[in-house]
């Protein structure tokens, strides 16, 4: 049977790739160091379940450590901007369908997969189903484009450089839901919230949850470290647990409310601020005050989507 | 109550750009010491959360499908599909590159478009040429604003479609922290209500947008009574 563990196998082996390519390139001055990270990384995916508890919690600080004093970025594998230009006009909208194989094989694997328990884990058809994707974009995209096996390999350790140590983000913020979870800080801060939302009020929660998701990711700049801390305060003990809300509902509107206070925060630096200086604005703030005035309705607009949708 | 410092010690480290990592991770043990767990409890807690997160960083064998295709010139195809957009007024420019930025970014392809990707090289200047085709030449302070406006649109456009997606990061992260209580979801059942809010934004931004329009125009009519 088709399980997730097959999954991990082939992200450990395209982190496997992404180290030993990094290695490899003389044009990052920083290779070890990424040679050691995205090697840590494939470790996980291929012996996590042998390395018990603490050895995976070393493992992680071991992470920490290194993305803490920095990764480089090699600028191998680059292509020159005119032969990409000479391509794209020789390929076309080809390349947006071999991108769309992805998203489309995961979809139709979710709900055909249903039907196969005996062949695959039905639990987790759909990241199966997106690794098929990945799987099935890569050969067509190697048949359609005429590429040699190494190039998407080579191109993928360009962009992971690119992205960094932050692509352990939001893994790292999951497991810190764990750790939140065992200290029992929902009781904790559902006890303080609870002072400031009337006794019994299902709306008084909601906004209370919509709010603060969107003032912590103002404060913090990014809302997926907002959406531990507010899940835990007040997702997981009022909305979920006390009015048997949809988690699913709850969760992802949640989310996106917290984006709303990405829009509104110079702490977002990626998002709002190097564009101003990337558009040479004279106002820093430029771009968040075009934002405001869709950030605020689009929030309040969020609020009630959880409060009819979550609670029929 | 002295778990609350956890949540301080993130707030305080985000805010002040520590590394986020590191951030984390101290956040973890000052929860975990304050409930009263001794280190190697609080590593292993966080260890073994780790391992059973291990897919949320799955989405990152994407990258060589990416690589590949953007090594064939999927930017510059994106490109031209927004340069098709050229010679609209400057409102129905700006929905249009929404409605494109949304449509691939809930296709998963976030990085085809971008601040320094399309709106610097772009769409910022298309915006101006068309706002001035409206309403004659813009002061300074106007044309830095239309600037703004693109930015702003592509930040938009980004942020609510993207979570349609079944398999992007904020999605997987959901799903690996309900897990954690005990929940289990399905990435779809997640990404299909980002839908309602990705609706949403794309009218109120439009709206917007439709305003900004009627605004420049308004100018052109009232400097052609004079």
């Amino acid at each position: 049977m088709i399980t997730l563990e097959w999954v991990y196998m082939l992200a450990g082996a395209a982190f496997a790739a992404f180290a030993l390519l990094g290695l490899v390139d003389r044009s990052n001055p920083r290779r070890l160091r990424n040679a050691l990270f995205w090697g840590l990384m494939a470790t996980s995916m291929w012996a996590g379940d042998l390395l018990g508890d603490f050895g995976n919690g070393l493992l992680v600080l071991a992470l920490v450590a290194i993305g803490g004093i920095g990764l480089g970025r090699g600028t191998r594998g680059e292509v020159a901007p005119v032969l990409r230009a000479e391509r794209a006009a020789m390929h076309g909208n080809r390349l947006f369908l071999i991108a769309l194989i992805i998203p489309a094989t995961a979809l139709i694997g979710t709900f055909l997969f249903k039907e196969l328990p005996a062949l695959i884990d039905v639990k987790q058809a759909t990241l199966i189903s997106l690794a098929l994707g990945v799987l099935l974009a890569l050969a067509t995209g190697l048949a359609l484009l005429r590429a040699p096996p190494s190039l998407p390999l080579q191109q993928g350790r360009r962009l992971m450089d690119h992205v960094g140590w932050a692509a352990i983000l939001p893994q790292m913020l999951a497991s810190l839901g764990a750790v939140f979870a065992i200290a029992g800080m929902g009781e904790a801060v559902g006890t303080i919230i609870r002072l400031g939302i009337p006794e019994g009020s299902l709306i008084g929660a909601v906004i209370a949850f919509g709010l603060g998701m969107a003032l912590f990711t103002i404060v913090m700049g990014n809302a997926f470290a907002a959406f531990p801390v507010m899940f835990a305060a007040v997702g997981m003990p009022l909305l979920i647990t006390g009015y048997h809300g949809n988690p699913a509902i709850v969760s992802a509107i949640g989310m996106l409310a917290g984006f709303c206070g990405t829009l509104m925060t110079p702490m977002a630096a990626n998002f709002n601020l190097v564009p101003a200086a990337l558009l040479e604005l004279k106002d820093d703030y430029g771009v968040i005050r075009r934002q405001i005035g869709t950030a605020l309705p689009l929030l309040a607009v969020n609020i009630l989507f959880i409060y009819w949708f979550a609670f029929p | 109550m002295w778990v609350l410092l956890g949540i301080a010690v993130i707030v305080v480290g985000f805010m002040l750009r520590f590394n986020p990592l590191l951030v984390i991770m101290a956040a973890a043990l000052a929860t975990g010491l304050a409930a009263g767990l001794d280190l190697v409890a609080i590593i292993s807690a966080f260890g073994r959360a780790f391992n059973d997160t291990r897919y949320v960083s799955i989405i990152w064998i994407v990258l060589p499908v990416i690589g590949l295709l953007e090594a064939h010139g999927l930017r510059e195809r994106a490109r031209a599909l927004i340069d098709g957009l050229r010679g609209a007024t400057v409102g129905r420019l700006l929905t249009g590159y929404m409605l494109l930025r949304q449509i691939t970014a809930a296709l998963g392809l976030t990085s085809v478009a971008g601040h320094p990707q399309t709106v610097r090289p772009l769409v910022a200047p298309m915006a101006l040429a068309a706002a001035e085709a409206q309403a004659g030449d813009l002061p300074e302070a106007e044309r830095e604003q239309i600037k703004a406006w693109s930015a702003a649109t592509d930040n938009v456009g980004l942020f609510f479609g993207e979570d349609i997606f079944l398999a992007i990061g904020s999605i997987l992260l959901i799903k690996g922290l309900l897990e954690q209580y005990g929940i289990i979801v399905q990435p779809l059942q997640l990404s299909v209500w980002a839908i309602p809010t990705a609706i949403a934004a794309f009218l109120i931004h439009g709206f917007r947008l439709w305003r900004l329009d009627r605004r420049l125009n308004a100018r052109r009519t009232a400097e052609g009574a004079e």
